[in-house]
């Protein structure tokens, strides 16, 4: 009973969820509370278990062990009170593109269960807040990427949800469409104390989250503000190019016990204080140094440092996909 | 109450879809009227009468209007894949209502649709020198949605086990022409070569487009277009009990595979 009353306080409390394909273990043991109002960031490289968690918190598959439960509901056994208490904007999109926007809406009001008199307020009330109002009666399919995306958040946001899922909502969308859609996020959330869980592959995204977790190989490896994660990273980082990166290499190692990291245009290496390092370093050093860079850790260090990968590589490597696949698609129209 | 909703919401947005797409309506019209016409005028002269006072295309006519019923009703199936293929299924499938309404109204919805385009079929009757009168018409009403709801129930669960646009499309071009052809739309149902009769007699379109035939040809017991199961000349009301007895089976399946599927 103890058990119940903690878990009824957080607004997404996961526990020891697992999930298997197979022989592939997706999810492996993953644990963590969300409060309410929170922006969770939960990142990790492709194929590290996100999806897979997404996906059984909102109630797409079932968890092979474990349990986990949205503002107090079992995202298994109480399947409709999850997804009445969740709003989505998936990664793909998910609209009907022969529909207009405020047909879009209107299905989702019903399938929702807005009230008929609250129901065409509340969509004029979100197409507002999402500058969508006066191309309402349009079809989505004359819509543009940005707009097709706000579109979904507004409708993600139709119903009031507890909890709004975001997966990777601004992916490729230009930064002034990103800030917009970031606005009527936080816009929102201090109107109806709605909780973010969100994916990103943005750093600068990844930042505006209260609390990250890191997940890689199904485990989470890493849950704290974006603070103390940059500086779990520690130190300061700085990057040079020299005529013969491998002797420099060497050099660093000999002299100051430093294992540089040489991605063979540049050496990467850390330490505690960058700025009082450096001049006597130059001075010193036997390679000749072409260029130097200093920097205070970011997110993506700690990325780096916990997982193994960069989270731009990620982007990079999916931004590619996503786009294969959507002209696949459009090729078949 | 709640499901009632569900139900409506998913027919009204297939509804709205078709609307939308006036071309579609065109498009699946013009198979039927080719065969109708251009098939149906071209053998009717050297062909005769098949029955007492039917010729060809009189005799073929029915068999078009289930013809028209099968290709929309499997429509259902392909939309379901097409929501999956363009997201919009993830909607559907996270949204607060229960799957097997889902599956109903997508059923529905087809049925609808197919019964617009069985009635716009209906309105070539008197090119073709045939006078219905307004109970035949409003009789065939019924069994063409219980025809459509039959076969849309068997596309849609055809649609939740295969996943791919393409296979699903193959699929589909396997079973809507042999099923056509299969079905007594262009020859009647009895005197086949065993194989054949076979395949006629279990191929569920067959028990549609019968009593189809039956209503609106009004032909009673022993008309050479009945068919004969086992000996015993089915009834208009013995073919529709087992279209009914097909379309439960099938809807059934079709809301249990839609509930499980992900």
């Amino acid at each position: 009973m103890v058990d119940d009353i903690t878990m009824a306080d957080y607004i997404i409390s996961v526990e020891n969820l697992e999930k298997k394909f197979g022989e592939l273990v997706a999810v492996n043991g993953v644990s963590f509370s969300v409060e309410p109002g929170e922006i969770f960031g939960f990142l990790g490289p492709n194929g590290a278990g996100k999806s897979t968690t997404i996906n059984i918190l909102c109630t797409l598959i079932k968890p092979t062990a474990g349990r986990a439960t949205i503002n107090g509901f079992d995202v298994v056994h109480q399947q409709s009170h999850v997804r009445q208490s969740i709003g989505l904007v998936f990664q793909d999109p998910s609209l009907d593109e022969r529909l207009s926007g405020l047909q879009n809406l209107r299905f989702h009001a019903r399938v929702y269960n807005l009230p008929a008199k609250i129901r065409e307020q509340r969509i004029e009330e979100v197409l507002n807040m999402v500058e969508l109002w006066d191309r309402r009666k349009n079809r989505v399919s004359t819509y543009s990427g940005g707009m097709k995306r706000r579109l979904e958040i507004a409708r993600g946001l139709l119903h009031y949800p507890r909890v709004l899922f975001l997966d990777e909502p601004t992916l490729g969308l230009d930064p002034q469409t990103r800030n917009r859609i970031w606005d009527y996020i936080i816009q929102m959330r201090k109107r109806e104390g709605t909780t973010i869980f969100l994916t990103t592959h943005y750093m600068d995204e990844a930042e505006k989250a209260d609390r990250i977790a890191i997940i890689d190989h199904g485990k989470i490896v890493a849950l704290d503000t974006p603070g103390k994660l940059k500086s779990m990273v520690g130190k300061d980082i700085i990057t040079i190019k020299t005529d013969d990166n491998h002797k420099a290499a060497e050099e660093m190692k000999e002299r100051y016990q430093i294992e540089a990291r040489n991605d063979g245009e540049e050496l990467t290496f850390e330490v505690a204080k960058g700025a009082k390092f450096l001049p006597s370093f130059i001075k010193g050093f036997g390679t000749t140094v072409l260029s130097v860079r200093l920097r205070r850790p970011s997110l993506d260090d700690a990325f780096l440092k916990l997982t193994g990968h960069e989270i731009r590589e990620e982007e990079a490597s999916f931004n590619i996909k996503t786009m294969a696949r959507q002209h696949g698609r459009r090729m078949r129209h | 109450m709640n499901n009632l909703r569900g139900v409506y919401t998913i027919w009204y947005r297939d509804i709205l879809r078709f609307w939308h797409d006036k071309m579609r309506m065109v498009g699946s019209l013009f198979f039927p009227l080719l065969f109708l016409f251009v098939f149906g005028s071209g053998l009717s002269t050297s062909m005769g009468l098949l029955g007492p006072g039917v010729d060809f295309t009189q005799f073929m006519f029915p068999g078009v209007i289930g013809m028209t019923v099968l290709m929309s009703a499997f429509m259902a199936g392909v939309s379901v894949v097409w929501d999956r293929e363009f997201g919009f299924l993830k909607e559907v499938l996270v949204a607060p209502i229960n799957r097997a309404t889902v599956a109903i109204g997508k059923t529905l919805g087809a049925a609808t649709i197919a019964l617009i385009q069985g009635i716009v079929i209906l309105l070539f009757a008197p090119l073709i020198g045939m006078s219905l009168s307004l109970l035949t018409i409003l009789s065939v009403l019924p069994l063409m949605i219980l025809m459509a709801a039959a076969l849309g129930s068997l596309g849609i669960l055809m649609a939740t086990r295969i996943k791919s646009m393409e296979a699903f499309q193959m699929v589909m071009q396997l079973f809507t022409f042999p099923m056509i052809f299969l079905s007594g739309v262009f020859f009647p149902p009895e005197g086949l070569p065993s194989w054949m009769n076979f395949l006629v007699k279990i191929n569920p379109a067959t028990y549609g487009i019968t009593p189809i035939r039956q209503v609106i040809l009004g032909t009673g017991a022993g008309s050479p277009f009945d068919i004969v199961l086992f000996g015993h000349t089915m009834t208009l009301w013995n073919n529709v009990a087992v279209l009914a007895a097909f379309g439960v089976v099938m809807i059934i399946l079709a809301m249990w595979s839609f509930s499980i599927q992900k």
